[in-house]
């Protein structure tokens, strides 16, 4: 029943995905195991990030790949600034009310893109869009292949900064203990605002990858939202192994969903396993301990 | 202390009166589409008060139980001819199950904060998918009520009818609250809420107290979701289950003030008006949004406790809290 020629390409093209939904995933894992916030804002941030990313290409000739640093650079910035002056200033650091005003800048962020730029899907066109890799078992086009490698070096290069420098050291220790941290001169507002920076970051990242393969409109984040959410909670909030691991997971997921259960029952696939691993695993694949 | 508190039970009472008045001196279509539209977002808001409010369990997909609701008494109507107002309790009961059903998995497995709300997240998604893909919710075409206007049929010629409906909806919800306030099962809530191992060292039965108040709430909002579908006629998967109005009904909760018999009904009141006031004066649909979504962010920023903080009622709270 399971045809192998089938089912393999579906997996390739699963883990393809599933290392852009990790991207997606390591900001929002980075921000909640940080500020212990759920960011409602990501999904249109990412959608801003891709709008961005259509522009450079169509008014400023910039190819997606070539945008890469221009993107990072300025969604750290936008993040940083974000956080700095109004998220952090609205919410007076009560975690309840960040959550309210992240939702309420999705609410204007959504609706500024429509306004803005219309309801309309765009699509870019790029040279390469049709070249593909023979891989014997599957052709892969060559921007999937380019968003798989590009995705996976973005995350390890994210775990060194984390992990090697002592800006990653603060916001480790920010993450663990925000009292001790300040009490050890810690500027803790900063790394706050630094590690949403960072956060947004990797959608300003993740939006160069997917757009050459995707398409923008004021909605594309949404679809991300819960994908995103499943992928933190799988591999356990605050992981970066988990995000990944978890990413290719729900990448690998939703391809055979598609495949065997139909484009739209698909999906449910994604809320089954956020379900199950709610209740089952909590703390997900690679979380510590409540 | 009986003037002040009689003084209160005169109050509630002209205000009962002036809103059952209403119709009769409004007589704009316009004007009582906003009124209901209000009343129906402050039921909601109050159905997820009692859980997220009074029961400290933030919930992220109310809109289970309302899309719940929509579809139980729209089906039984459109397949098995099942008149609107038995349909109503049997929404009910739907959404009191559903409710109890995922309360029952996430409190058993210890679920809290962040946790429980995403997977009410999850399973208003689960939801959806199911609706948009099985016939039997009629899939993605959604159910189309057909017109057959009389109020036996929970389908009012014009609005004061729908009017009355949502007024005793938010009077029932008001009324929950009032005793969720005063009742034995309020007390082991808020004690749950506010510390749930102690609650449980002092004998409060954390996990059945969880339960009930899911299930009531659900209950709850199941019944605002017949109550949409007969006023609208027409429900479908993203209507009934989109996450838009799972997050627009715990705004009115919030912006009004939680765990407060008020809040929703202030909130409710505030964010419709928000809303009209800026779609009347800002032509652009997504910029008046824009507007809105901004102004939230003001109300959190500015009015931590809500607006009933602003209050004479939600002063006098504050003071029993100190």
């Amino acid at each position: 029943m399971l045809e192998l020629s089938i089912a393999l390409p579906a997996v390739i093209n699963g883990v393809m995905a599933g290392a852009v939904y990790a991207l997606v995933a390591l900001g929002l894992t980075l921000i909640y195991g940080v500020l212990h916030i759920i960011n409602f804002a990501h999904g249109n941030l990412l959608m801003i990030a891709l709008y961005a990313v259509f522009f450079l290409l169509t008014l400023g000739g910039v190819d997606p790949y070539a945008a890469l640093p221009v993107m990072i650079v300025g969604a750290f910035a936008a993040g940083y600034l974000l956080y700095r002056y109004v998220i952090g200033t609205l919410s007076h650091g009560k975690d309840q009310n960040v959550l309210l005003v992240t939702l309420g800048l999705a609410i204007v962020l959504e609706n500024l893109a429509l306004w803005l730029w219309t309801g309309d899907t765009r699509t870019i066109q790029v040279p390469y869009g049709y070249t593909m890799i023979d891989l014997d078992i599957v052709f892969l086009p060559v921007t999937k292949v380019i968003a798989f490698v590009g995705s996976l070096a973005i995350c390890a290069a994210l775990w060194a900064l984390i992990a090697l420098t002592d800006l990653g050291k603060a916001i480790r220790a920010v993450a663990k203990e925000r009292q001790g941290a300040r009490l050890v001169g810690i500027n803790v507002e900063h790394i706050f605002a630094v590690s949403y920076g960072i956060g947004i970051a990797c959608l300003g990242a993740a939006a160069c990858f997917l757009l050459p393969t995707y398409y923008v409109s004021p909605t594309t984040g949404d679809a991300f939202v819960i994908v995103a959410f499943t992928i933190v909670v799988l591999g356990g909030m605050g992981s970066f192994i988990g995000a990944l691991v978890g990413g290719l997971i729900i990448g690998v997921t939703e391809s055979l969903g598609g495949l065997f259960l139909g484009e739209s029952l698909g999906h449910i696939g994604i809320s089954l396993i956020f379900i199950l691993i709610l209740l089952f695993r909590p703390t997900g694949l690679f979380g510590a301990a409540r | 202390m009986r003037g002040p508190a009689r003084g209160r039970w005169l109050v509630g009472a002209l205000c009962i009166a002036a809103a059952l008045a209403v119709p009769f001196v409004v007589r704009s279509d316009y004007l009582l589409n906003f009124l209901i539209l209000v009343l129906l977002a402050a039921y909601l808001g109050q159905a997820w008060n009692v859980l997220g409010g009074y029961g400290g369990q933030s919930s992220f997909g109310h809109v289970v139980f309302f899309g719940t609701g929509a579809y139980a008494s729209s089906i039984l109507q459109t397949r098995f001819g099942v008149n609107p107002w038995l349909g109503l309790p049997a929404a009910a009961a739907a959404g009191a199950l559903v409710g109890a059903a995922i309360g029952f998995l996430s409190f058993r497995f210890g679920l809290r904060g962040s946790y429980f709300a995403l997977i009410t997240l999850a399973f208003a998604e689960a939801f959806r998918i199911v609706a948009n893909s099985v016939p039997f919710t009629g899939a993605g075409l959604g159910i189309l009520i057909p017109l057959n206007q009389s109020a036996a049929n929970f389908q009012f010629r014009d609005k004061p009818g729908f009017y009355y409906v949502a007024l005793a909806l938010v009077l029932g919800s008001l009324a929950i609250a009032w005793w969720l306030e005063r009742a034995r099962f309020g007390a082991r809530l808020a004690a749950v809420r506010e510390n749930e191992d102690a609650a449980a060292a002092l004998g409060v039965d954390a996990f059945r107290c969880k339960l009930a108040a899911i299930a009531l709430s659900g209950g709850m909002t199941a019944v605002g979701g017949t109550f949409y579908a007969q006023y609208f006629l027409y429900i479908d998967p993203s209507i009934a289950y989109g996450v838009g109005r799972s997050v627009e009904i715990l705004l009115v909760a919030i912006v009004g003030g939680v765990g407060t018999v008020f809040g929703p009904l202030l909130g409710a009141l505030a964010l419709q008006a928000i809303g009209e006031l800026t779609r009347a004066w800002l032509d652009a649909p997504p910029l008046s949004l824009v507007v809105y979504g901004a102004l939230l962010m003001l109300i959190v920023g500015f009015l931590p406790n809500g607006l009933i903080g602003l209050t004479a009622l939600g002063r006098r709270r504050r003071r029993a809290d100190a």
